[in-house]
């Protein structure tokens, strides 16, 4: 038996095998609740709104009050299901989860059991950062929609001292998707590879911001260990759940930490899965480590049974085919197509692709006639500076993607030079005038006219502060040419054509 | 105005015709309440200030409908914006709910004047009004015996004109029962006839709010006003209001009969009560109509169906009531919220809410769910396959309302299984979603005592015109409807 050296059991003489699943919360990001119209909190409208304040009489689940679906979600959903390769449940329905707890108002979550909306899907994940990388495929196991719970407090908002725990139900009712995998992954990175990919086709399909912090994405990895003894026996190690990780890091923190972890309990104890010994673990962020939170999750009878309030989901065939022809190119084609049609690098795609809105804008862009390599290039640059100063995205700053081919055009044809594009571009988004408009009225067409040329090059020839600039070019030092073909370019307000003013300046000082 | 010789169609029309003011009207019925309240219990709480102001808007021409003026009782199983809700229950003592529930807001646009609230079995769990937490409401008929239940409180005003028109709630015959037991007219529409907004469940698949009345035509319009879809209620059916629906003047032609010997259980019935209903059938025969006997074989399964599915939809509706966000709060000392929720819900809920609750989280437990509710579910599907069938050959069933006319109080209170027999001939038509109305059928004298008894007629889903055309045939060939308690 050969051992790896980075397998926790190595040192003990044992080949293990690590075995994970993953469940993953998404909030979706509709206007209203999953069963109200009362704001949800996971839109970006409300993301900041004070405790107790998304409510409405169904939503605390007062007496007399009944749920109502909301349709928006269930698209969503749908959406999801199909981005994920998932089988669309034509009918499904709503069933009671039954718990007590003081953040979930009717005491029972509604959820759906035995009939989830999608089910059987699946994705590839690459195996490594390699050009070429080696695939696995993840099955995804069934996707299926739900409502949220409230949240405890057990502070004052800021932070002030409370006697009690305090309940804000803004989260209660947010509608919920969730995903569960088949226990495919076998190392942590699997694991983050595939949670960085489902957040990248979550907001690509924009049903959420997928802000971690904010909980928008939950994950809950179910993990345990195959240990293989020099004798050739195999055991498996009891499953433990950890709940409620938001990060990537605690992900791949909490996987690599219960791998060793089980690893060290079964030679202590030898336990071995079986008997529905499903633990459940929380992670602390701070130690890095696992903390067991409930010994026995069997111990829970939820009583599921059909919401009598509610009537079946009933997905038609038409509509699902038309949810299908309008589902949105996905971030793994959409990357592919980047950098082997549009010839972008790597590394640009990539930055455009990690914000669903700017790469849109690139698209947009490009469908109005730009060339891509040069669109990249002035979005990568010069746009996207201005997004970064404004905190926001491309198709925010207010420059139609019209406008903005035609700015990109205008470089290319040297209608205007590249220092000018930083300034047409500012006033393309305060303005709906075209470019060139825009362009002319603020000077900022290139000149090559051999008499406006002329002038700026013989003014800054004779300006004292650049004497030495110009004996130096005189001596042939080419790199001088530099301070003298911007200060001309300074001086017509960027409207020169440097390449006709470095010939210019050539011209006049070989002379 | 003497309110004791009218019906509610008969103070809309005096209101409308300036023959009286709406003001009068209420003031009568407020007259009335003070007088007989006291002793029957039917009104938890009177809104007479709020009804005179209403009354005057209807005689200023600001509120108008075709029920304007029209004094009506509301279950307190109703919520209101104004005044509490309570669902009889301590858990609900003091709860005021933010809004009106459709049903209410329903008649209140249509110029209804709502006097108060009534009582009720506590959250709408029983038979006699006997589990109302602040003191059931008796019969008018008899003060020591019950007006029956649920909507005890409703019928008890109704019967004793207390009100012009009362609405209940009905889950597996809290309207049409104590509508027997107290001589007046109650119907339970079919399921989804009438949104649920706003009605605190009890049983959600079973439970439809439904009229009480002194005649099949006010009880026609009370529904006309009520039904519709309600986008507050998923189950409220997307069916139209048929605009004739309260005309029940209109004659059923080759009006068929049913008659299902499941629904004759003579050894159980009362004679008054077999008698009443055996006269029924010869009167529709007098008129012309065929009478069909249909079977419907899972009959006897009704009551062990009901009490599963709707124990455990009970025990599922009721888990908010913990005292955390509303309800009762438990004073004493909790250590932990496990020990708040259980202490508050102890205190909060009475013995048949408690028994009901734990009889449901038993029915959907694992490892029980497929052996009782998953079972239930499935013979209330062959339930409601009989009266598919039945349908086919006939217009209505009739049968009786309840066994028995009403009992003493306290006769039954510590028998649940007796008192759970009650609903033998009424459990199955909510099971089935169907329509139901129940018919003063005249008195038997008791104990010295006149006491009502009723016959009921059962209808398809969604026919509630037609089965209401039925029951006109009847109402006008007797004079049962008009036969009122002396108080």
């Amino acid at each position: 038996m050969t051992t790896d050296p980075h397998d926790p059991g190595a040192a003990h003489g044992l080949k293990t095998t690590l075995v994970v699943g993953l469940e993953i919360h998404v909030e979706l990001a509709t206007a209203s609740k999953m069963w109200t119209a009362a704001p949800n909190v996971a839109h970006p409208d409300h993301f900041d709104a004070e405790p107790n304040t998304l409510l409405s009489p169904v939503a605390v689940g007062l007496p007399g009050t009944l749920p109502v679906m909301n349709k928006a979600a269930v698209e969503m959903s749908v959406k999801v299901g199909l981005a994920l390769n998932c089988s669309i449940a034509k009918r499904s329905k709503w069933d009671r989860k039954s718990y007590y707890y003081p953040d979930l108002p009717k005491n029972y979550q509604i959820s759906q059991y035995d009939i989830p909306l999608c089910y059987d899907g699946g994705f590839e994940i690459p195996l490594s950062n390699d050009e070429e990388p080696e695939h696995k495929h993840i099955n995804i196991i069934r996707a299926h929609l739900e409502e949220d719970a409230g949240k405890l407090l057990h502070e004052l908002p800021g932070g002030g001292f409370s006697d009690g725990s305090l309940v804000d139900l803004n989260r209660a009712g947010t509608p919920l998707l969730e995903i569960v995998t088949a226990p495919d992954f076998r190392t942590a990175d699997e694991a983050v590879t595939f949670c960085n990919m489902l957040r990248d086709i979550c907001r690509h399909l924009g049903v959420t911001e997928g802000i971690m912090q904010r909980g928008h994405m939950r994950f809950e990895p179910n993990i345990n260990v195959i240990i293989e003894n020099k004798a050739g026996e195999t055991f498996k190690t009891p499953i433990v759940e950890v709940k409620n990780l938001n990060s990537f890091r605690a992900v791949h923190g909490a996987i690599i930490h219960e791998h060793t972890r089980q690893v060290e309990a079964w030679m202590v104890d030898g336990r071995v899965m079986g008997g529905g010994e499903k633990s459940t673990r929380g992670w602390d962020d701070a130690k890095e480590v696992t903390t067991l939170q409930r010994e026995k999750e069997d111990a829970h009878d939820y009583r599921y049974f059909p919401d009598p309030d509610l009537v079946e989901v009933v997905v038609d065939e038409a509509w699902l085919e038309e949810q299908r022809a309008a589902l949105p190119e996905l971030p793994a084609a959409k990357r592919k197509r980047y950098i082997d049609d549009l010839h972008l690098k790597p590394i640009d795609a990539d930055t455009l692709l990690a914000e669903p809105a700017n790469a849109a804008y690139f698209d947009a862009v490009i469908d109005a006639g730009a060339d891509s390599k040069r669109t990249g290039a002035f979005l990568l640059n010069t746009a996207m500076k201005r997004a970064n100063e404004h905190n926001t995205t491309l198709d925010r700053l207010g420059a139609t993607p019209q406008q903005t081919a035609g700015l990109v055009a205008m470089l290319a044809n040297d209608k205007i030079s590249s220092s000018a594009a930083e300034p047409l571009f500012g006033y393309c988004c305060e303005s709906d005038e075209t470019p060139e408009k825009l362009a002319e009225h603020h000077g900022l067409i290139q000149v090559s006219d051999d008499g406006a040329l002329d002038a700026w090059v013989d003014e800054v020839i004779a300006n004292p502060k650049l004497a030495q600039a110009v004996e130096d070019v005189k001596a042939g030092k080419g790199k001088a040419i530099g301070a003298l073909v911007g200060a001309v370019m300074k001086l017509s307000k960027g409207q020169a054509n440097p390449k006709a003013v470095s010939a210019k300046i050539n011209e006049k000082l070989s002379g | 105005m003497d309110v004791t010789n009218t019906t509610m169609l008969g103070v809309r029309d005096a209101v409308a015709s300036k023959e009286v003011s709406a003001v009068e009207v209420t003031r009568a019925y407020l007259d009335r309440i003070e007088k007989h309240n006291e002793a029957l219990g039917a009104y938890l709480e009177v809104h007479d200030e709020r009804a005179l102001q209403r009354a005057a808007d209807v005689d200023k021409g600001q509120l108008t409908g075709p029920l304007a003026g029209v004094p009506i009782a509301v279950k307190d199983l109703f919520c209101t914006s104004y005044g509490k809700t309570t669902a009889s229950s301590r858990m609900l003592e003091n709860y005021r709910s933010p809004f009106t529930a459709t049903a209410v807001q329903r008649l209140e646009d249509a110029g209804a004047i709502i006097l108060g609230k009534t009582s009720m079995d506590e959250y709408a769990m029983g038979s006699s009004c006997e589990t109302c937490a602040f003191g059931g409401a008796k019969n008018p008929w008899d003060p020591s015996r019950v007006p029956g239940g649920s909507s005890g409180g409703s019928a008890a005003a109704m019967a004793a004109d207390l009100c012009a028109a009362a609405i209940g709630s009905d889950t597996g015959g809290s309207i049409r029962q104590p509508a027997a037991l107290t001589g007046v007219v109650g119907m339970k529409p079919t399921y989804g006839r009438i949104s649920r907004y706003g009605m605190i469940a009890f049983a959600s698949s079973l439970d439809q709010c439904g009229p009480f009345a002194r005649t099949v035509a006010d009880a026609a319009l009370l529904l006309k006003v009520m039904s519709g879809v309600d986008p507050m209620d998923a189950t409220s059916a997307p069916v139209d209001v048929e605009p004739d629906l309260d005309e029940v003047e209109r004659e059923v032609k080759n009006l068929r009969i049913g008659v299902a010997k499941q629904y004759m259980l003579e050894g159980a019935n009362d004679p008054a009560v077999q008698q009443a209903t055996d006269d029924a059938i010869k009167f529709y025969e007098s008129q012309g109509a065929t009478i069909v006997e249909v079977d419907l074989p899972h009959t006897k399964y009704g009551i062990p169906v009901y009490y599963v599915v709707a124990t455990a939809e009970c025990s599922s509706n009721l888990a908010r009531y913990d005292g955390v966000h509303f309800g009762h709060r438990t004073a004493e000392p909790a250590n932990d919220i496990v020990e708040l929720f259980s202490k508050s819900r102890a205190e909060g809920f009475g013995d048949e809410v408690k028994r009901r609750i734990m009889l449901g989280t038993y029915a959907l437990s694992s490892g029980y769910y497929d052996a009782y509710y998953n079972r239930a579910l499935k013979v209330r599907r062959l339930i409601k396959n009989d009266f598919d069938a039945a349908f086919e050959q006939c217009d209505a069933i009739l049968c009786p309302t309840t066994t028995t006319p009403a009992f003493k109080i306290g006769e039954k209170a510590d028998d649940p299984l007796s008192m759970y027999l009650n609903d033998v001939y009424t459990v199955n038509a909510p099971l089935a979603g169907i329509a139901g109305i129940s018919l003063p059928a005249g008195t038997t004298e008791v104990d010295g005592k006149a006491l009502p008894v009723g016959v009921q007629l059962i209808g398809d889903a969604f026919a509630e015109a037609k089965l209401l055309r039925v029951a006109r045939l009847y109402e006008a060939g007797h004079d049962h409807w008009n036969l009122r308690p002396a108080l």
